[in-house]
């Protein structure tokens, strides 16, 4: 943030598994939870093992995650918004509106 | 007449201007929310960064795409069609022209269509990662990962950083992360510096090539980033996330010279081995691919006529040859859609960049090469396939003992390369594995498609506003 002298608007609150986090206007949703400190936010079908961001730019899909009740978001592609309810994802991940996927 | 331009990375805006300038209504069709591409990554407006040139290089030449785009965009020359996932690309015979099949905005679940006349493929690329011991453990993350990251959100993976791998990404990653604040605790290189002096002659030929490679490594030395050539990643260790990485020198034949072990403590690693052209689109509309790239004249032009194709989708050569492809696509599109034969003459400054640099790349592939016996340190059980979880012994045993001797077999053996990314990420690892040479992957779609949207295409959808 120093380094391009950014001055974002101000922090607004989302939350990662029912935790408050702060997130920037324009960060995605993994740049708010590597802010936090969040590396890993899902867990494989297979192994259950964790994974976050691994290729950044949306062709890898390791960094799926649940966002307001929608399962499987490419959390570097998406934006965050004030209130984002942001959950961790196990396997195939769960519609919380029972949408099919 | 207008021209459909595929992503608005350097290749794309190039050919847009290009075009533009010649009166040709353009629609670039670009899946952020910006321009830019990769190369020219810019962070959210939101940021208000006031440096943001801190992070990139050239510069000057962003600032004249950008200012040059705005112009064409006010006078109604380009529509600048952001936060458009592309597909699909259909070819129609009659009457004859494309419909460009996209997924709108972060979300990708609603559709839209834009038709043209002609279409330029820009898609870029993306990195080879070339699998080891611990590359799936959270906090390692790609060169280019780490980079995008860096330029579009501004933030660091954690504070102790590797960069490993092998490629000219790799320093220019390894100095944006030290002047963001991160410890690059090491540069791992696989290429040596005998490669460099076979190809002397070429590099010399690049003298400002030269005083970029320069300049990072003066960086480099400036945030004390230790430089270790003719090295490789083993193992990245850790649990829930990486906390360790062993690294050992290479021998002459490209093997882990055993002894020169040494682990380094570190919550990142930044590994690339390359990069790989996106040629999805252009597969699915039957063009010709030679090597990894979309085969093209010294137009640009694919073997499908009325496709165009500029950038690293033709093969990876960096910014400034995609400028060059680019810049003569987009007046080669321009003539041609007015039914006019052009000059190459007009664009002869443009091709001359265009070989140097093709030239360059070419010296470039060949001293930056991932180590000959990689394969070798993968174990039984690390992951080649991490969407589906395939590990090392299912490829093994897939060539071994099943008789798999193309990466097809093996992908229905094992279910390599069948998961979400659709083995973007380890057709290169299990290419290697079998032993065959790369093919094209010919993915019917080049991104997921929500069923909900295959099962209403056909019906009428909105073409978006002029200029049409």
């Amino acid at each position: 943030m120093d380094l391009v002298r950014a001055r974002p608007g101000p922090a607004y609150t989302v939350t990662f598994d029912g935790r408050e986090l702060p997130a920037l206007p324009g960060q995605t949703v993994a740049a708010a939870l590597w802010s936090a400190g969040v590396a890993a936010w899902r867990t494989t079908r297979g192994g259950g093992e964790p994974r976050g961001v691994f290729c950044g730019i949306g062709v890898c899909f390791d960094c799926l995650v649940t966002v307001n009740g929608r399962p499987n978001q490419r959390a570097c592609l998406v934006p965050a918004a004030p209130g984002d309810e942001i959950r961790s994802q196990d396997g195939t991940g769960r519609s919380d509106t029972g949408e099919v996927r | 007449m207008n021209l459909a331009v595929i992503g608005a990375g350097p290749a794309g805006l190039a050919a847009a201007l290009a075009a533009a300038d010649r009166g040709i209504r353009v629609r670039l069709v670009d899946s952020a929310a910006q321009p830019g591409g990769q190369f020219y990554r810019q962070p959210p407006h939101a940021f208000g960064a006031r440096r943001p040139q801190e992070l990139h290089h050239q510069w000057r030449a962003w600032q004249r795409l950008r200012d040059g785009l705005a112009r064409h965009v006010e006078a109604g020359r380009i529509t600048h069609l952001a936060e458009h996932h592309v597909w699909f690309v259909e070819r129609q015979l009659e009457p004859s022209g494309f419909t460009v099949h996209a997924l709108l905005g972060p979300e990708q679940a609603e559709p839209a269509t834009v038709r043209a006349d002609a279409v330029l493929i820009a898609t870029g690329g993306y990195e080879k990662v070339l699998p080891f011991p611990g590359w799936t453990l959270p906090g390692v993350v790609t060169a280019g990962g780490a980079q995008a990251m860096l330029k579009g959100g501004l933030v660091l993976p954690g504070r102790t950083a590797v960069v490993a791998g092998t490629g000219p990404l790799l320093m220019p990653v390894a100095v944006g992360l030290a002047a963001a604040g991160a410890d690059v605790a090491a540069l791992v290189e696989s290429a040596g510096p005998k490669g460099f002096a076979r190809h002397a002659v070429t590099f010399a030929a690049h003298p400002a090539k030269l005083a970029e490679g320069a300049s990072y490594a003066a960086e480099l030395l400036r945030h004390r980033v230790p430089l270790l050539p003719h090295h490789t990643v083993v193992e990245a260790h850790g649990k829930d996330r990486v906390e360790a990485v062993t690294v050992a020198a290479l021998d002459p034949a490209g093997r882990v010279e055993a002894g020169t072990e040494r682990r380094i403590p570190c919550d990142t690693l930044a590994v690339g081995h390359g990069m790989l052209p996106h040629t999805d689109i252009a597969e699915a509309l039957g063009c010709r691919i030679v090597g990894p790239g979309v085969a093209v004249d010294a137009e640009q032009r694919t073997d499908v006529p009325g496709v165009w194709a500029a950038g690293e989708s033709t093969g990876i050569g960096g910014a400034a040859l995609s400028l060059a492809e680019g810049h003569i696509a987009g007046r080669s599109a321009a003539a041609r859609l007015r039914g006019r034969e052009p000059d190459p003459r007009s664009w002869a400054a443009a091709a001359k960049s265009r070989t140097k640099a093709r030239q360059f790349a070419a010296a470039v592939e060949a001293v930056y090469a991932p180590p000959a016996h990689w394969a070798e340190l993968l174990r039984d059980d690390t992951l080649v396939c991490r969407c589906e979880e395939v590990p090392a012994s299912a490829v093994r045993e897939a060539v071994d003992e099943l008789g798999a001797t193309d990466a097809r077999s093996v992908k229905l053996l094992t279910r390599a390369g069948m998961g979400w990314c659709q083995g973007r990420m380890c057709a290169a690892a299990v290419d290697g594995l079998t032993g065959c040479e790369a093919t094209s992957a010919r993915r019917p779609f080049a991104r997921p498609v929500p069923l909900g949207v295959l099962a209403r295409s056909g019906e009428d959808e909105p073409d978006l506003g002029p200029p049409g």
